[in-house]
């Protein structure tokens, strides 16, 4: 079962399937936001403005794919001391972070044609925002311990904390934000989403998740990569690698000048 | 009689290979001497048979039976002494030695802890709290706690760092008594310590460079284009040779 | 059993020798919660109004500055590696410290917090639960804070990092706590905020020392 745990073997996989994943995610994206920008209606009540939308939800829909996603490689590297999954879970982690970032960015410019301020304490963005803090922390810790191994296998368990820990936060914060604010907000998206509207949605939604895949194999491909210099730089032969060099440039001169002299 | 040995150890700090394919063995009242330069993984060593660390491959056995099955039992058999005192500063020695004595269950406590002062010549810093000791008593009382509670084996990194000629005699002493009841005890230093007929286990012995490892060890590399680029790496180096 | 009691009576002995732990601890809680009124105004009404948050936060910051002390300390003088290596399970080794930090922390927070209600104007029908409030989310707080104190051993900036860790987990503690208190306040009943606070205890208590005492075994590895 842990074939693919050898970074040889996952380079091997990943390398036919790049090219693929990223011209799908490249039309998936083109074709999603035509629909979204050109191809889709404008709302009656929000005019232009809903087309927001169209990255707003995929990128909520992101921010709670990557945190399971980390969640799950946590537990895969906590169960069966699998190496790749702490790399994956580390290459998660800011993808996660920039879809949360760029949803309380879209939800807030949103909010402002909306409700008329930028901010609401909805319990939607505040779940969100308190997310965004749990992948702060996560790639603090992580970036914090001089040795890779240990910063990953802390962050491995910390992200499964965190998941034990999102719907007890969802809980808390749905229950705060009825006892606060009587339930007159605006919600975000409406029950009814027009099928007109469905199908740009979808394809961004399948558009970013291709995407995120992407970014991941290339992240983790740089950190095997880095790796495997750091144990090539530690086995010391990098420096006789660099006499060689000088050596042949010394020899090059050498047969140059002498070529040149006579 | 009491048997541990192990065979293949391979440890890894970080992404460093510190000994690869290591093994020993060694029965009661055998006492193992530890030899390597620095950052040849004395301590690592020590800390793979006292079950703080896990090792990349390979398997301790006590008896016969497999250290990582069945931990408590490792560790109410054996004695750690680390490079670090563990002595809090606001404790009295016998505060500090209590909680050990304490953790292990052993009966009648300060009479056992008396008579591990009076071995190491310290019963009269009992009172004393940790602040005011001086590194060789602190090292003399985390030595004395090494004699809290039975055990069958020590593990002991360095003990004679910060201890003068007396008392790396009485320290010879406590190591022979130990081995005279069936004890097993492993050591690394860097002064002679009077030990009887030690086996010597030399670390530079086992390691294995870097290179040799990655080429053997498909993880980081691979029999497709990697490894030519790593044959090509090594062959000028061989050439050279 | 027996190595829960040493493991406590010995951090508890520490705290005692070390004294000013437990002062400063309750002192930062105290100048945190004057510093609003500063900020808000001396308004009575706004006061008593954001009473009951104020001091939550303040406990809460309180107790999470204090996390440092549970293990730092055994990590750095290697004690940590040889309660590692007894016999007792690390679980309970855990538990016998989380115990030490809340009666050295989390108490004398609950035994202050009503005198910083009373300065803070708030009503009196919301000390009884003010009280409870905190007798069951403060060892929440100290078990949570506990995993956050033991990941960061060893790691950089651990002071700065535990918080970013740790306050994200705080929310629900921090919505029930202050919830339960304002209920009270207003003459509801503040039962289904105390029974929430109560289940986030028991699952804490149930959840955490296996988290803690991994986070740990990570550390000294």
């Amino acid at each position: 079962m842990h074939r693919f745990a050898k970074p040889s073997v996952f380079l091997k996989f990943t390398d036919p399937v790049l090219p693929w994943l990223a011209g799908v995610t490249a039309l998936l994206i083109a074709t999603g936001l035509y629909f979204a920008l050109f191809a889709s209606p404008i709302d009656y009540q929000q005019g232009d403005t809903v087309r927001i939308m169209y990255i707003h939800v995929p990128a909520a829909w992101m921010g709670l794919f990557c945190y399971v996603g980390m969640a799950i490689c946590g537990a895969m590297s906590l169960i069966w001391k699998h190496p790749l999954a702490d790399i994956c879970a580390r290459a998660t982690a800011p993808i996660g972070a920039t879809f949360t970032a760029l949803c309380l960015i879209t939800g807030s410019l949103w909010g402002e044609p909306m409700w008329g301020t930028w901010w609401v304490w909805d319990a939607r963005l505040t779940s969100m925002l308190i997310l965004l803090f749990l992948y702060l922390g996560y790639i603090a810790l992580v970036n914090a311990f001089d040795d890779p191994e240990r910063g990953s296998k802390a962050g491995s368990a910390l992200a499964l904390i965190g998941a034990v820990n999102v719907p007890i936060v969802k809980f808390s914060v749905d229950w705060w934000n009825t006892l606060h604010q009587p339930a007159s907000i605006v919600r975000m998206d409406g029950p009814s989403v027009d099928p007109s509207m469905q199908v740009p949605l979808a394809l961004m939604i399948l558009g970013f998740t291709c995407y995120y895949f992407v970014v991941l194999i290339l992240r983790v491909r740089l950190e095997l990569n880095e790796r495997r210099i750091r144990a090539l730089q530690l086995s010391g032969m990098f420096d006789q690698r660099s006499d060689q060099d000088s050596n042949n440039e010394q020899n090059y001169d050498a047969g140059h000048n002498a070529e040149a002299k006579p | 009689m009491a048997d541990f040995n192990a065979s293949d150890l391979t440890c890894l700090r970080g992404e460093r290979l510190v000994f690869g394919g290591l093994s020993f063995a060694a029965k009661s009242g055998d006492a193992i001497m530890l030899r390597g330069r620095n950052g040849a993984g004395k301590s690592s060593l020590l800390r793979v048979m006292a079950g703080l660390l896990a090792p990349r491959s390979g398997a301790l056995c006590w008896n016969g039976e497999n250290i990582a099955d069945d931990r408590a039992a490792h560790q109410s058999r054996l004695q750690y002494l680390g490079h670090q005192d563990a002595i809090k500063p606001v404790l009295s020695v016998r505060d500090n030695l209590r909680l050990w004595g304490q953790l292990r269950g052993v009966s009648q406590l300060d009479a056992v802890i008396d008579a591990a002062l009076h071995a190491l010549d310290i019963h009269h810093l009992a009172r004393i709290t940790g602040r005011y000791l001086s590194s060789g008593q602190k090292r003399r009382t985390a030595l004395a706690r090494i004699l809290i509670g039975q055990s069958d084996l020590w593990l002991l990194d360095e003990p004679t760092v910060g201890l003068d000629r007396e008392s790396c005699a009485e320290l010879s002493q406590l190591i022979a008594d130990f081995r005279a009841t069936g004890g097993i005890v492993i050591y690394s230093t860097h002064i002679d310590l009077d030990v009887k007929n030690p086996n010597i286990l030399d670390l530079d012995d086992f390691a294995i460079p870097m290179v040799e490892w990655l080429t053997e060890h498909a993880d980081l590399n691979d029999d497709t284009n990697d490894s030519a680029n790593m044959q090509h790496s090594v062959s000028p180096q061989e050439a050279v040779q | 059993m027996s190595g829960f009691m040493a493991v406590l009576q010995r951090d508890l002995r520490l705290a005692l020798r070390q004294g000013a732990d437990s002062v400063m601890v309750v002192a930062f809680f105290i100048v945190t919660t004057t510093l609003f009124p500063f900020g808000v105004g001396p308004e009575a009404n706004i006061l008593a109004r954001i009473a009951s948050g104020v001091i939550w936060v303040s406990a809460l910051l309180a107790a999470m500055l204090s996390l440092e002390r549970i293990f730092q300390a055994d990590f750095e003088d290697g004690t940590l590696e040889l309660l590692a290596l007894s016999p007792v399970s690390m679980e309970m080794l855990v538990l016998g410290k989380v115990l030490a930090h809340w009666l050295t922390t989390g108490l004398p927070l609950i035994i202050a917090a009503p005198l910083m209600a009373v300065m803070l104007n708030m009503d009196q029908s919301g000390f009884v639960t003010l009280m409870i409030a905190m007798l069951l989310g403060t060892p929440a707080l100290s078990l949570i804070g506990a995993i956050g104190a033991a990941l960061i051993l060893g790691a950089r900036r651990g002071g700065v990092l535990v918080s970013l860790l740790v306050l994200p987990l705080y929310i629900p503690i921090l919505i029930f706590g202050a919830g339960a208190v304002e209920a009270a306040q207003l003459g509801m009943s503040a039962t289904e905020h105390l029974q929430i606070m109560g289940a986030i205890l028991l699952l804490t208590l149930a959840a955490t020392p296996f988290a803690t005492a991994h986070a740990v075994r990570l550390a000294i590895e």
